[in-house]
């Protein structure tokens, strides 16, 4: 396999399991950020700090934690059932940068809705919006505030190293991803690549966060 | 409009331990305009968020269209729809002018409302800001869009908090004519509050005075200036202070 090929295989991985983990702490974690940051219910300070302890958790501690979630001593890995992923492939990269990413999406999802004015959704509701309608529009005054709850959730995983590094094992071909493969080069002293490495990271965390913005000024500006 | 549309019997609302109204008897017959007058913290905001069922009783009954309806999360949205409130600090949406007037009737599935919201916002004076954005308005003219947002429903009963509050007096004159307008050729009933007397003169079919969250009086408007049957409202009317 040549450079070029090699290094598209790493791009393309990288996207993909961290594209997948984005896609599902987004589901995961608007909702959980509009109930906290418009609901009172009891629990829900306990609830708020643990999302706030979520966002600071390194990511090695939540590789770690993965790990024996799946490993075969493990609760799930034990159980063997067809949709909990087995360690050492993306899919349990997958679900540990979901579990990363889920905290920064619902707090700043929480902090951005939690900051409209609270009459904003009288006003709504008077002119006639139901529940759903009355919470769509509150989101829709926090996008700002949620698109960049989305792009510290992508930055939170396409640049860790720590949990893909346990739960993927930086096996190549497999689960290979760019970060993994930065530390693997520079370990081995190729600097060269790990630097042309670094770049294209860096290129492609500009890129996707650029994209959300540029989305979110055609979707929205009047 | 001798049909009673809503009936408020026994109703109170309380803020933690505050009561901040208690209405025994209360009720205001379709098509009617009442002014509810009254000092600050008189409950009179509260009484038209309860009219507009966006909050529950806390005791008592409030019947509309002969139909017992508990406000709040439970409103029924059927209900909900035929009530709306322009109140006294107007919370626009992040959107044009245009969209925001539009809102109402998308939130009612309506589309293609370009023609009806053109014609609101001609009525209110504001076509030139029709593509503008909502948050670059001044106070008169984003208290105008609040208006129009409402008007455009063609809603059965229109609820106004202060909406003429801080405005001069050609954007006073502009909004009460267009109420008025809409009143005269739909039948609207309309409660609103207002701190000014002449004004609840000018447009009230009734008026009701409100102290401490009770209602004091109600009456026909020519009867409750002229001829008040409650000291305080003498007083009131007079301009001395009752509270």
């Amino acid at each position: 396999m040549s450079l070029d090929a090699a290094l598209l295989e790493i791009v393309l991985l990288s996207l993909r399991v961290s594209g997948f983990a984005l896609l599902l702490s987004v589901l995961l974690g608007i909702p959980a950020g509009l109930l906290l940051g418009l609901r009172r219910f009891p629990g829900r300070r306990l609830a708020v700090a643990a999302v706030y302890t979520g966002m600071a958790f390194p990511p090695v501690v939540i590789g770690l934690f993965v790990y024996l979630l799946l490993s075969r001593n493990g609760p799930l890995g034990g159980l063997a059932l067809p949709f909990i992923p087995s360690l050492f492939t993306p899919q349990a990269m997958i679900l540990a940068q979901t579990i990363l990413a889920f905290p920064l999406v619902a707090g700043f999802t929480m902090a951005a809705v939690g900051g409209v004015d609270p009459a904003l959704r009288v006003q709504v509701r008077a002119l006639g919006a139901s529940h759903w309608q009355a919470t769509w529009a509150v989101l829709e005054e926090a996008r700002g505030g949620v698109v960049a709850a989305v792009a510290a959730g992508f930055g939170g995983i396409i640049s860790e190293v720590g949990a893909v590094m346990i739960v993927g094992g930086n096996i190549e071909h497999r689960t290979r991803v760019l970060t993994t493969a930065i530390v693997l080069e520079t370990g081995k002293g190729n600097f060269d690549l790990a630097i042309a490495l670094s770049l294209v990271l860096l290129g492609l965390a500009f890129s996707a966060n650029f994209l959300i913005v540029y989305l979110q000024g055609r979707s929205f500006d009047p | 409009m001798n049909e009673i549309l809503y009936a408020l019997s026994g109703v109170t609302k309380a803020y933690g331990r505050r009561t901040v109204l208690a209405v025994d008897d209360l009720t205001i017959r379709r098509g009617e305009t009442l002014a509810v007058v009254g000092p600050s913290g008189a409950g009179k905001s509260t009484l038209l968020r309860l009219l507009n069922f966006l909050e529950p009783a806390a005791t008592g009954t409030i019947s509309f269209g002969g139909q017992t309806i508990v406000g709040g999360d439970d409103a029924p949205l059927a209900v909900l729809r035929r009530i709306t409130t322009v109140f006294q600090r107007p919370v626009l949406l992040k959107r044009t002018v245009a969209a925001n007037v539009a809102y109402g009737l998308g939130l009612r599935g309506q589309r293609n409302t370009q023609a009806v919201v053109a014609k609101i916002l001609d009525a209110v004076g504001l076509s030139h800001l029709a593509g503008e954005k909502a948050r670059s308005l001044s106070g008169g003219e984003a208290q105008r869009v609040a208006l129009a947002r409402a008007l455009v429903l063609h809603p059965d009963v229109l609820l106004l908090d202060e909406p003429t509050a801080n405005l001069d007096p050609a954007n006073v004159a502009l909004i009460e004519q267009a109420v008025a307008q809409m009143c005269r050729e739909q039948g609207t009933t309309v409660v609103f509050v207002t701190h000014n007397l002449f004004q609840a003169r000018r447009m009230g079919d009734r008026v009701a005075l409100m102290l401490d969250g009770r209602l004091v009086e109600v009456g026909d408007t020519d009867a409750f200036f002229e001829h008040p049957v409650d000291p305080r409202t003498a007083a009131f009317v007079r301009g001395e202070m009752v509270y």
